[in-house]
């Protein structure tokens, strides 16, 4: 018998404090890293060791939820320390590892054959020939799927493969195809590919000008902001540049991914997981943003055909938008 | 082994007649091996395979080694059957751009492993020469000291590619960053981006040169050059220098670069001799693993590995 269809909430955990609070309001997994460059969100303060790893699995097991360690960043030396990061996630019994790079699948695969992988969004596979060599060498189950699909492709892609399909639902929003991204070291020398950031904020530094508030990134003029402008964090690909005599967002503006209004699209195509975005971001907002998708996703799976988006969910979420604007990305194909 | 010259696929949108002047030019330079096709945007569609292939039967003739490069941001069913023909095309080895031609390829034929695969380390190399990869090309985000224990433990048989000159492929998106110049849709580009042989450059707001854009990609305005480093790649055992290819100046480019390689002249002549060649300042900083865009003098300082949180 085919096991009933479900889609997962898999929301971020960047601390002790927030994985309770996705587990408290209603996610199905929580996904979360460790406190050094194996994961893509490597900011000072955040994430875990091992000992509060160990009380956040107790935490998210005792209540039925997944935990998913996020592995996701490209090993260029010290492969140990990537290798310990696996066998931790084996000896702490986390539900998933989340991977990008085809060594560590081949090691963790060989070393812990129980071990469950997903493919990070940071492996950057597009299409469903690229989802099914994971698969084939590594046994992948679950594949996240880059912020550069229109929802037709998603669909096409979903037919050709049988890997569960996880997309981006909600959060901050990445402009180019994750893991094919070097912006960030080109200007200070780290990456989410390699170092597991990007535009660092200790790269960031701000000034006040004659001409304006100055967002800069390594010393590059990333915004200049009137008085009457909101200043935003200076993310390099949505600061203002000029091409040709023409000043503007010239890849994109400071907005954020929300995806809600294609849930029942989501569930007809049988995606598995819907993941938020923001494993940097406080409690609160996890709270907000999990509580928003659990009634969301509770009220689309018994009635798709009659659900619309409440207004009190966008306008919760607005709250906590990067930017206060919404798009639903490449998954309209217009926004391409 | 004898170090090899190569020309990267060109990343612009050039007419027919353009691309068939430039490579006539090409086939007359001292590079060994020519990478051909579109890598960056399936849109882009004066030259079909077919074309491709007489070019690559021309430069063939004229005693180059040939290769076929796959698009790299491969989403749909229309992209994979273009990519499938090139898999299939019997002749000419090919470069694969994302793992979803190595998917195609693995087991089949010998394959070139492309720089947007993420190799970063030993055993991910390992892997993917035991699929049938017998080249490499190295991210460009790689520094000299990440490159040094990769070549130190490489399969045997492997060899090893560096894009040595040019603007950097830094970034691919979705979205097309030209269209969106226009105020279009990608849907409905217009193709507009033939108009820029070169892309666009995008500058800071107090005027300095900083990205390119081309279509879908997104280019470093300065021009990563590694000449001055020739005795470095050298000792590393690095097999093939790769040229990425701009409408102008190209074939000198590539003579300077030959002069270095056979000794005939210093790389410190080299590189001021192509001052007045490139379209922007010279910049090395990957390679001493710094930032991309910075250009530091010969055997500078070398950061550590990422800073420690």
């Amino acid at each position: 018998m085919q096991p009933e269809y479900k889609l997962d909430l898999v929301s971020p955990a960047g601390s002790l404090p927030a994985l309770k609070a996705a587990v408290d309001n209603g996610a199905d997994c929580v996904y979360l890293g460790l406190r050094d460059e194996t994961n893509a969100r490597n900011f000072t303060g955040l994430n875990f060791d091992a000992t509060n790893l160990r009380s956040g699995v107790d935490y998210a097991h005792a209540k039925g939820a997944k935990v998913y360690l996020a592995l996701n960043t490209y090993p260029t030396r010290e492969w140990d320390r990537w290798k310990s990061a696996i066998d931790l996630a084996a000896d702490n019994g986390m539900d998933a590892l989340i991977l990008a790079d085809p060594g560590l699948m081949q090691y963790a695969m060989k070393t812990h054959p129980q071990l469950h992988l997903h493919l990070s969004v940071q492996g950057s596979a597009t299409n469903y020939e690229a989802i099914n060599f994971y698969r084939e060498h590594f046994g992948i189950i679950r594949a996240v799927l880059p912020r550069v699909l229109s929802f037709a492709q998603v669909e096409e892609l979903a037919a050709g493969t049988k890997v569960e399909l996880e997309l981006f639902g909600f959060g901050g929003l990445c402009v180019m195809a994750e893991g094919r991204c070097s912006l960030s070291s080109y200007v200070t020398g780290e990456s989410p590919n390699n170092c597991g950031v990007c535009s660092p904020p200790k790269a960031v530094r701000w000034q006040k000008t004659a001409k304006g508030l100055e967002s800069r990134l390594n010393g590059v003029l990333i915004d200049r902001y009137a008085d009457d402008e909101n200043a935003g964090y200076p993310t390099l690909c949505k600061g203002r540049f000029e091409v040709e005599g023409e000043t503007y967002y010239a890849m994109e503006e400071p907005t954020s991914l929300n995806t809600l209004e294609l849930l029942p699209e989501l569930m007809r195509v049988k995606i598995r997981g819907l993941k938020i975005e923001g494993r940097q971001r406080s409690p609160a907002y996890v709270t907000q943003v999990t509580r928003v998708w659990r009634e969301a996703i509770d009220l689309c799976m018994k009635n798709p055909k009659s659900f619309s988006v409440k207004p009190a969910w966008t306008a919760a979420l607005g709250k906590i938008s990067e930017g206060q604007q919404h798009t639903l990305g490449a998954y309209y194909r217009p926004w391409k | 082994m004898k170090m090899k010259l190569a020309l990267g696929p060109v990343l612009y949108y050039w007419t027919r007649e353009k691309l068939q002047s430039f490579y006539e030019g090409i086939a007359a330079a001292p590079v060994d091996i020519v990478y051909l096709g579109e890598t960056v945007c399936s849109r882009r569609h004066i030259m079909r395979l077919s074309d491709w292939l007489e070019l690559a039967n021309m430069l063939s003739g004229a005693g180059k080694k040939v290769v076929l490069s796959t698009l790299t941001l491969i989403e749909s069913e229309s992209d994979l059957k273009t990519l499938r023909k090139i898999a299939e095309n019997g002749d000419f080895a090919v470069e694969a751009n994302d793992m979803g031609a190595v998917h195609l390829l693995e087991g089949r034929t010998p394959f070139i492993a492309g720089p947007y695969l993420n190799i970063y380390n030993p055993q991910t190399l390992s892997m993917i020469a035991s699929l049938g990869a017998q080249r490499w090309v190295i991210p460009v985000e790689m520094s000299r000291d990440v490159l040094q224990p990769l070549q130190q433990s490489r399969p045997v048989g492997m060899e090893t590619e560096v894009f040595s000159y040019g603007r950097l492929p830094l970034a691919f998106s979705s979205r097309c960053f030209t269209a969106r110049f226009h105020n279009l849709p990608k849907d409905d580009c217009r193709f507009l981006c033939l108009d820029d042989p070169v892309g666009k450059t995008m500058r800071t707001r107090e005027g300095k040169p900083f990205l390119v854009i081309n279509g879908i990609q997104t280019q470093s305005a300065l021009v990563y050059n590694l000449v001055g480093e020739m005795d470095a790649l050298r000792e590393l055992g690095v097999d093939v220098l790769r040229i990425s290819p701009q409408p102008e100046h190209t074939a000198e480019i590539v003579g300077l670069f030959r002069d270095c390689m056979e000794r005939r002249v210093n790389p410190e002549l080299a590189l001021q001799q192509m001052e007045k060649l490139m379209p922007e300042t010279a910049c090395n900083g990957y390679w001493y693993g710094r930032a991309g865009l910075e250009q530091m003098v010969h055997a500078g300082e070398q950061s550590a590995a990422c800073a420690e949180r």
